[in-house]
Formats: structure tokens, sequence, C-alpha cells
């Protein structure tokens, strides 16, 4: 099987070892990968923010770039979000306003091709068990775009649980959001570090040593507070758990 | 006594306002509390009910017949109302409510009114108006006696006390209740029924007293003209039933086609609100009757901005709200920032994309409600009226940031984006740019890599709201594309 890799502007600037990690699980599990390097940003923070129309091109650009894959998968439950939520919704509204179907008829059809990774693995792949080995406690805290938009339920727990020394805590106070949100931590930067540290506080409390999470921004706010607190938790991206082995270890 | 709301623009911007309330403790403790013990509450209470998702897509779609046929249903309303011996009376906005009201109270020569607890004439600031016309309005639901007594501001649809603890609240009894009426009796304790018994009796002589009532309502019938009030106390009751004249401000959105289609809300509104199966008291009343209850009866019915919602067709959805303050409950930013920051009687999510509906866009509390989420969507899936409150703030979020066309005292508009967005514009339009190029994006990236070691603890300009209390994550040494084509080489 072969697949291409939407790896998200903020993988592939800030964490490419999340990207690289999805690469070494995907092809551990028999998957060809392929990564179109025509792919940009999904026009996330664009289109939160109110710039619906800045966003049109990001919308184009990455329809036409992953066009005749059968299967994308990201590491990022808010952007795969994006474009199975919104990018419909963008594309009916630029026809509403007398420009034509192309950006509709382009959402549609990617739409339902895009898989968040754990939907992949459990979905499409039909495995829990990827064969990871990470001898550590951990807490999951599943980003609300994952949670809510795309009701990925239980999968990445599961996926986690599967994992070969790997104890996994319940995190209290789980379902709240972490207070990102994208431009939200920077308007509302007093909200946002309240709501970033009663999480990072609860994971503490967790008693993991790793703050696991499948979205990379939040987890950015969230160990940016970790870190300036000089916690003893790390933040880090389910791939990389996932891709790690005995053999090769997260490093 | 407490400000009008809608229409006055001083309210500081969210993000300040928000800022005060994280540094008070004592809010926050308090919301935080009150919150998530209504929260678990009325999660257990909406799993008894098998048929919840059934309900909820039931309500949504009455909500939404409705508000199509609006017009409809209003004539048939105004019909049903006089029929049975009321009188309709029409207000285009708040100065014209409050002006019909305060006449009306004038014609019975009575200097004082008793309230139920109503968000319509708190939105058009009615008891201030009547108060500068020298009637006094007492307020008889406990909590809106509590925040009217305080000389405060109501934070919450269903608790406008909960910003207050049982010792603030015997506090402002102590010190209050005698200059209304009735003062507090001698030692007055913080126990909840001590409380609800200082409140009751002095409550009790202002409802014998009482020959005018204004209230609003939860729902109107426009087949049969029935009011609907759901309360948990009762005194709403004593209102609606002891004086002689009965005054209800009434959104225009709060019409129902049929007494049926009450069955749907009278099962989600009380558990979605206080977590009840079934609220304690549900008074309805048809016009008047002979030697029953008031023997004049007067509907308001108030627009204030509801028909130039109606033409939006992503925002309406907002006039769904049958305001039982779930979202509320379970909004991580409405717990952190309190009622008060929304600078409307309409906080958290829903005031989030109502106030800058009904008002407009143009104050700056208005131009930052729509800004006052993560979008994290929890107050869409909790709402019983299944009200995308994400969808609306972003299209809102639109309207401040880009313009857009509007439809403002029935009259079709084209904003221009607010003020003080012209950096963002043009920060999103080159982020946009170098996005749409992926050469240049890689040049960009490697840039970045280059400068790593140069990078600053704390950025300038908007980035310091970041790295105040974030550190920045470390920027690699190599990006995901520079990694992908030295290890494969390029793919396609
Ligand atoms: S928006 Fe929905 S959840 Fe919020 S008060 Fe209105 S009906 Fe209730």
């Amino acid at each position: 099987m072969r697949v291409a890799l939407f790896v998200t502007c903020v993988n592939d600037a800030l964490y490419p070892r999340t990207g690289i990690a999805v690469v070494r699980l995907l092809e551990r599990l028999g998957v060809d990968v392929d990564f179109p390097e025509a792919q940009s940003c999904c026009g996330q923070p664009q289109y939160n923010t109110g710039y619906r129309h800045e966003t049109e091109p990001l919308l184009r650009r990455t329809a036409k770039a992953f066009a005749g894959y059968e299967y994308v998968v990201t590491p990022s439950g808010s952007c795969a979000a994006m474009i199975r939520e919104h990018y419909p919704r963008i594309g009916r509204k630029a026809a509403g306003e007398g420009r034509g179907t192309e950006l509709a008829e382009a959402a549609e059809s990617l739409a339902p091709r895009v898989y968040e990774l754990t939907e992949f693995l459990v979905d499409v792949l039909g495995v829990t068990d990827v064969g990871a080995y990470f001898p550590h406690t951990v807490t999951y805290h599943p980003s609300c775009h994952g949670l809510r938009s795309l009701g990925l339920g239980d999968r990445p727990r599961r996926l986690l649980a599967a994992v070969k020394g790997l104890d996994l805590v319940e995190l209290p106070g789980a379902e709240e959001c972490c207070g990102f949100g994208g431009t939200f931590a920077v308007k509302n930067p007093d909200v946002s570090a309240a709501m970033g540290t009663d999480k990072i506080d609860n994971a503490a409390a967790s008693g993991a040593e790793v703050l696991c999470g499948a979205d990379n921004s939040c987890l950015a706010h969230l160990d940016g507070l970790l870190r300036r607190a000089d916690a003893p938790l790390r933040a880090v991206h389910l791939a990389e758990i996932l891709a790690a082995t005995e053999e090769e270890p997260l490093s | 006594m407490t400000g009008t709301y809608l229409g006055m623009p001083a309210f500081p911007a969210f993000p300040e306002a928000a800022g005060e309330a994280v540094r008070d403790e004592v809010l926050r403790a308090n919301l935080r509390h009150a919150t998530h013990t209504i929260r678990d509450k009325r999660a257990r209470a909406v799993a008894e009910l098998e048929d919840w998702d059934r309900l909820r897509a039931a309500g949504k779609a009455i909500k939404d017949h409705t508000l199509r046929h609006l017009d409809c249903y209003l004539l048939q309303l105004e019909e049903s109302v006089t029929a049975a011996g009321g009188t309709v009376h029409w207000a285009a906005d708040a100065d014209e409510a409050n002006r019909i009201v305060t006449d009306l109270v004038r014609a019975t020569g009575e200097r004082e009114v008793v309230k139920v607890k109503s968000m319509a004439t708190q939105e058009i600031g009615l008891n201030e108006a009547l108060e500068a016309a020298g009637i006094a309005a007492y307020e008889t639901d406990l909590a809106e006696l509590i925040v009217q007594l305080g000389h405060d501001r109501p934070s919450h649809i269903l608790v406008p006390a909960i910003h207050r603890n049982r010792g603030e609240i015997r506090d402002i009894f102590r010190s209050e209740m005698g200059s209304w009426g009735r003062p507090a009796p001698e030692g007055l304790g913080d126990d909840p029924r001590e409380l609800a018994e200082a409140a009751r009796l002095h409550l009790r002589e202002k409802f014998l007293r009482a020959e005018v009532a204004v209230s609003g309502a939860n729902f109107m019938v426009a087949e049969t003209g029935t009011m609907v009030v759901f309360e948990s106390e009762g005194n709403g009751r004593m209102c609606l039933t002891l004086p002689e004249t009965l005054i209800s401000v009434v959104g225009i959105e709060k019409v129902v086609p049929t007494f049926r289609d009450l069955e749907v809300f009278l099962q989600t509104l009380p558990r979605s609100s206080t977590a009840e199966r079934m609220n304690p008291y549900t008074t309805m009343w048809t016009g008047t009757a002979a030697g029953d209850g008031p023997s004049a009866f007067h509907l308001v019915l108030l627009d204030n901005g509801r028909t130039d919602t109606l033409a939006d067709e992503t925002g309406r959805q907002a006039l769904r709200c049958i305001r039982c303050s779930a979202c509320l409950n379970v909004c991580p930013v409405y717990e952190r920032a309190g009622g008060h920051a929304y600078g409307s009687v309409y906080p958290g999510p829903i005031g989030a994309i109502l106030s800058p509906q009904l008002r407009g866009t143009g104050s700056e509390i208005d131009a930052t409600l729509p800004y006052a989420s993560t979008l994290c969507g929890a107050c869409y899936e909790v709402c019983p009226v299944a009200i995308d409150i994400p969808e609306v703030l972003v299209h809102l979020r639109e309207r401040v940031a880009q313009g857009g066309p509007v439809t403002r005292e029935g009259i079709r508009v084209t904003l221009r984006p607010a003020h003080g967005h012209t950096a963002e514009r043009a920060a999103m339009r080159a982020a946009r740019l170098l996005l749409d190029r992926p050469g240049a994006l890689r040049a960009g990236e490697r840039l970045l890599a280059r400068a790593r070691r140069l990078a600053p603890r704390r950025l300038p300009g908007p980035g310091r709201a970041w790295t105040d209390t974030r550190a920045l994550p470390a920027i690699p040494a190599e990006s995901f594309r520079d990694w992908w084509t030295r290890e494969r080489g390029t793919s396609q």
C-alpha cells in the first residue's frame, strides 16, 4: 500500500522528528510512504483567525498536491479536521459567492481521503499493536479537534496501551481544552496560560513522566509551559512513541 | 444599579477584562467550583435519556422551522394573544421596548413593579429605564436579587450571582436588604437555608403588595397565545399570578408553532440548565381570565437586532438558543474569564456569538468577542439545540478581520474590516504567500535553522504574549522537507 504523508507546516519546520517518526512507523508496518513536496500549510491558522480568503490558495494547493492518493495520512488532528470539516465549507462559501464550483469540488474530493494517523492505523491498517517499545509512564491529552471534530475516541489510547513497557495513566480533566487554540494563545494570553497551567498541573498529578498528544500545536504550548516551569515532565508526540523500538529508542 | 449592556460600547476589550478575572483567585475558585458541579450533574441527567440525540435534533428542527417562517408565526401569535384578551406591542429596539413598558406601568398609576427573572429585560436595561421614570423594579429571582442588592452585574445566564460565594452573599444581604425593604434577620449566617429564608421573607412583602409584574418568557405558543416560564424557585409564579397587571417582554425568536412542540423543550431545557429531570415550576398563561390571575396582560415583542441576525445564513442559528446556559458551564474560557468579561448580559460561548450579532461588531468588546474562544467545541457538544458555536465564531471573526455583508436595521450593507487588524492582515497575507511557494518555504526554513542559535528567549511585539509564560520550541537543525530530500531524494 502506498500513502501520501501530509506532514503539516508546524511539523515540517519545528517538529521534523514527528514526521520522521511517521515515516519509520508506517514503513515498519509495510506501507510505502510518499512525501509530495508541493504540499504546504492547510490554512488552518488563517481560517480560524478570520482570513478565509487567504486559505483558498492553500486549499487549492493541498488538494492538488494529494490528487491521486487514496490515503493521505497526517500526524495532526486539527489539520485533518481542517481538511475534512472546513475545506468543504470554504468550497461551498466560494460557490455561494459566485466564484464557481472548482474549490468545492477540490475540497469534496480530498476530504474523505485524509486520515489522522491513529485513524489510519486502527481503521485502515487494522492494527493496535504496532510493535513499539517505550518503557515510561505516559498520560494522554486528547486535543479538542481530534476528540470532537474527528471523533478519534479511544483509538490513541488503545495504540498506547499496546506499547511494550508503557504504563498508561489517566489524565485528570483530560477532555478539557489545553488553551492553545491557534492565535487564541497570543490574542488571549492570560486565559490561554491559565488553561495550559491547569493542564500541566493535571499531567503532573497523573504521575506520568511523559505527556503525550497527537497534535504538536497543543504540545508546543504545553511543552513551552513545562519548560518555563522547569517541570520534570516532557511533551512527546504520539507518533514518536509508536515509532520507538528496543533497537531504535526515542532519543 | 446594574448598567445597561446592549448599545453601550464602554466595556473593555475581552482579553484585558478576562486577564483581570484570571488574576482574581476568589472569582476563579467560585466559578470553577460552580461550573464543574453543574456540568457533572448535567452529564448524568442527560445520560438518563436514551433519545437525547433525537430530542436535540428535534429541538433544532422546531426552532429552524419557526425561524424560517417567523413572520407567519408572530402574526398568528398576535392573533391568539389578542383573542385571549391580551394586548400585543411591537418593539423594534431597546428604547422602544422601554418606552412601551414605562408607559404601561405609568397608566396603572403604580410606582413599583416586581420582576420575574428575564434576560430580555436585562438586555434592554429596563430596570434602569424604569428607575429614570421614577418606578422601582424589584428582582424576585434569588440570584437576581443578590446581584441587584450587591449593585453588581449578572455573570451567568441562569445563575447571575455565580461569581459570589455564600459569605459574600451573607454580607450583601446584611448590608443592603434594609434599604430595599425588609432587612435581613439579626445574626444572619451563611448557611444556604438561612440565606434562602432571609430572601423569602424579604420578597414576600413585595409579592403581597405588587400590583404590576414584569416578566419574560421561555416560550410563546403561536397556536394558542400561551406564554411559558420555567423556573426553580416559585417566586416567578407569585409574580405571574398575584398582581393585577402583567407585562411580558419577549424576544421574537421565542415563539414555537404549537403546544405540542413544548414536549421537546420540557425535556431538554431543565436537564441542560439545572440538571433536573423536570423544572420545579412551569407556569403557563394564555391572555386573561376573569377572577383568575392578572386582569390585564401585555406582550411586548422585542426585535432589537434579531431580524438582522436572522438575515445572516450562518449566524442565524444563534437564535435557536433556549438560554439553558449549558455552554457556559462547559466552557474553559468562561470558567477562567468570568461572565463580566463578556460585557453583555449574554456571557460565555453563546454571548460571544449573540452580542456581536445583536449589537454589531463596531465596539472594541464586540470585535474581540468572536476571538474569546479556543474553538474547542465543548459548547457545540452540549448545546441542546445543536448550535454550532465554533462555526459562528469563525464566521464572525471573518466579519471582523475581512469585513463582509451584514444586515443593519433591515438594510444590506458591506462592512469594512475592523480597525486594528491591519498588521495582522498583512502578516496573514505574507504567511500565505510564503506557504503557497514551497521553494520559498524551504529557503525560509533553512534560514531559520541557520539562525537557531540566535533564537531569543523572549520575543518582541505580539510574540511577547507567547514568551511571557511559555518557552519557544527549539528550532531544529533540519526541516522535515530537507531530511526527506537528503534521505530519499525528491519523490515527485
Ligand atoms: S447556545 Fe445552546 S447551550 Fe448555550 S445557552 Fe443557548 S441553548 Fe444552551
